[in-house]
């Protein structure tokens, strides 16, 4: 397994993905938004930032990237692909997964650890994840609150593909474990086919302890055991 | 033979759509004195020079950029007028 890290102008964690990466063994290379190919076993990560500065609404310029066409014929081709932040919103911009994200309900720019409830456990980001023990991963955003309209919730929600919603540290989903106003307090959803994950809290911002915690890298553990890499 | 012309356009989140940034500014109004406020919605004013072939080419023109950029269709609606620029815009 490796790893592609897009960047794009204003992506900001590359080298924390590429960091968290490298400590579960996956060596991983930058690509710049402006190349246009991806190897077919390639994980690609769309990592945080504010791509092209969030001018007119996040993500929404940076899908028009040239690499953008290689990332959607590697997911269509069942490529994995991860969207974390920044990511999750080009994602969402791009049509990869549902919904959009918008401006956060308190307007404020939230920098907190939250709590993660693993709603789904079929995909290969999450079917390692243990559903009982909710994950401690920090958020860093202020455009991160989840919409989609209610039929889309809906239907996301009957095939599964809510991975992951904010909770407090027991692992209920209460409104006050909700740090940005998202719908059904979602913090992550799946494609269709459950190989593209787009999530607001940052996976490779807990990757070691020293750093306040190693939540993040279950979820790295479980894509690279769903590809049969054992990584433990 | 082609023309200039400037498009008007606005972008607003649909009506069900919660917005959090036009609720701080009707309270802020509120604040203000302003209590006959009922409701602020905050949305995007975007002006576009173009070149196209007659009016109906840039309505067509402008409606397809709004679909695929300037507005997300989820959440935001988008309305535009359409006008000959005056010299001042074509020489920008």
């Amino acid at each position: 397994m490796r790893a592609a890290v897009l960047v794009f102008p204003g992506t900001w964690s590359d080298s924390d993905c590429m960091y968290a990466l490298e400590r579960v063994g996956v060596p991983s290379r930058r690509v710049w938004h402006r190349e246009t190919h991806l190897d077919d076993d390639e994980l690609v990560v769309l990592a945080g930032g504010f791509s092209y500065g969030d001018y007119l609404r996040c993500g929404a310029i940076a899908r028009f990237s040239p690499i953008m066409g290689a990332v959607q014929s590697h997911a269509a081709n069942g490529g994995l692909v991860i969207g974390i932040c920044n990511g999750f919103q080009i994602l969402c911009e791009a049509g990869l997964l549902p919904g959009v994200l918008m401006r956060n309900a308190s307007l404020q720019f939230r920098c907190q650890d939250v709590h993660l409830l693993v709603d789904n456990r079929a995909s290969s980001f999450t079917q390692g994840l243990d559903p009982r023990h909710p994950l401690r991963i920090p958020i860093s955003h202020g455009e991160g609150n989840y919409f989609a309209d209610e039929a889309t919730l809906d239907r996301l929600e009957d095939a599964g593909r809510v991975a992951f919603r904010y909770c407090d540290a027991s692992g209920v989903v209460t409104p006050e474990a909700n740090p940005n106003g998202s719908v059904r307090n979602i913090a992550g959803v799946l494609n269709e086919r459950g190989n593209v994950l787009g999530m607001m809290p940052h996976p490779e911002r807990a990757c070691d302890s020293r750093l306040g915690g190693e939540d993040g890298n279950a979820i790295w553990h479980s894509m690279l055991e769903s590809v049969g890499v054992s990584s433990r | 033979m082609a023309s200039t012309y400037l498009a008007r356009i606005d972008v607003m989140l649909k009506p069900l759509v919660n917005d959090p940034q036009g609720l701080a500014v009707r309270d802020s109004l509120g604040e203000l004195g302003f209590g006959g406020v009922r409701g602020v919605r905050v949305g995007k004013h975007i002006e576009v020079t173009l070149e196209a072939d007659g009016e109906a080419a840039a309505q067509g023109d402008i409606d397809s950029m709004c679909r695929k950029l300037l507005a997300n269709g989820v959440i935001e609606m988008f309305s535009f007028t359409i006008e000959a620029a005056p010299e001042a815009v074509r020489a920008s």
